[in-house]
């Protein structure tokens, strides 16, 4: 049964509120389509697998830490970014509609079986280490194990 | 008019958005044996379409959609 499925392969290199949106609908939607989904968050991206912890250990490490600090919840949409008035305007209007914010869709896409990856790079440039990452994460990695997920998949997706 | 089919499990996803309604049919559809029917009451119009495509990407089945007023009931057989 298992080896018949289908999958896909996200990179998400993005950080911004939208763009998460949509790779977590697309990653569920295709979870729920009984495909395997592999998630590789890279760069921006890893705000998406952060833990809101404090991050970075060198002065400019620090400093993107601060700047960059937080977590999913903290993510800011591309447009009408406006220091954080625009998350809380989508916020609100999402609310109201009832979509599900992106920590439910991201523990949505967890019990739906789908994957996990941070970037190692990304996290060594950031100084971001593994600790800071939610628990769930499989593993860190590079682009080669992308390269091999996205070769195996039906779908690829960079977002 | 969809009434004869005998539903093993009925769900309520109303006011679920996407892609909630396909996740919550999927996540439910191991609930009813094979051959069985799911009934499904939804408020999201994207379920029109998200529902059916879920079905032939799974190898399920839509029986029947009806519409009325807000609410989309869908019959939905589990084919494997």
């Amino acid at each position: 049964m298992a080896e018949d499925k289908k999958k896909m392969a996200i990179a998400v290199m993005s950080g911004d509120m939208d763009k998460l949106f949509g790779a977590f609908i697309i990653a569920t939607s295709a979870a729920a389509s009984n495909m395997d989904v592999t998630m590789f968050f890279t760069f921006w991206g890893l705000r998406a697998i952060k833990k809101n912890e404090r991050t970075g250990k060198s002065l400019m490490g620090k400093m993107m830490g601060i700047m960059e600090g937080g977590d999913i919840n903290k993510a800011d949409p591309s447009k009408y970014s406006m220091g954080g008035m625009g998350r809380w305007m989508f916020k609100k209007m999402m609310g109201a509609k009832k979509v599900a914010t992106l920590p439910e869709l991201r523990q949505m896409a967890l019990d739906l079986g789908v994957k996990f990856y941070g970037c190692q790079m990304s996290m060594d440039v950031m100084e971001i280490p593994r600790e800071k990452l939610i628990d769930e994460v499989e593993d860190c990695v590079g682009g080669g194990f992308f390269v091999e997920k996205a070769l195996e998949a039906e779908v690829q997706f960079f977002i | 008019m969809a009434e004869e089919y005998k539903v093993d499990l009925e769900l309520d996803l109303k006011g679920l958005l996407c892609p909630l309604p396909m996740v919550r049919v999927s996540q439910n559809i191991k609930n009813v044996p094979v051959g069985g029917i799911i009934k499904a009451i939804a408020t999201d119009v994207g379920a029109l379409a998200d529902i059916p495509s879920w079905a032939r990407s799974t190898g399920n089945e839509v029986l029947a959609t009806d519409r009325e007023d807000k609410e989309i009931t869908f019959f939905i057989k589990r084919v494997k």
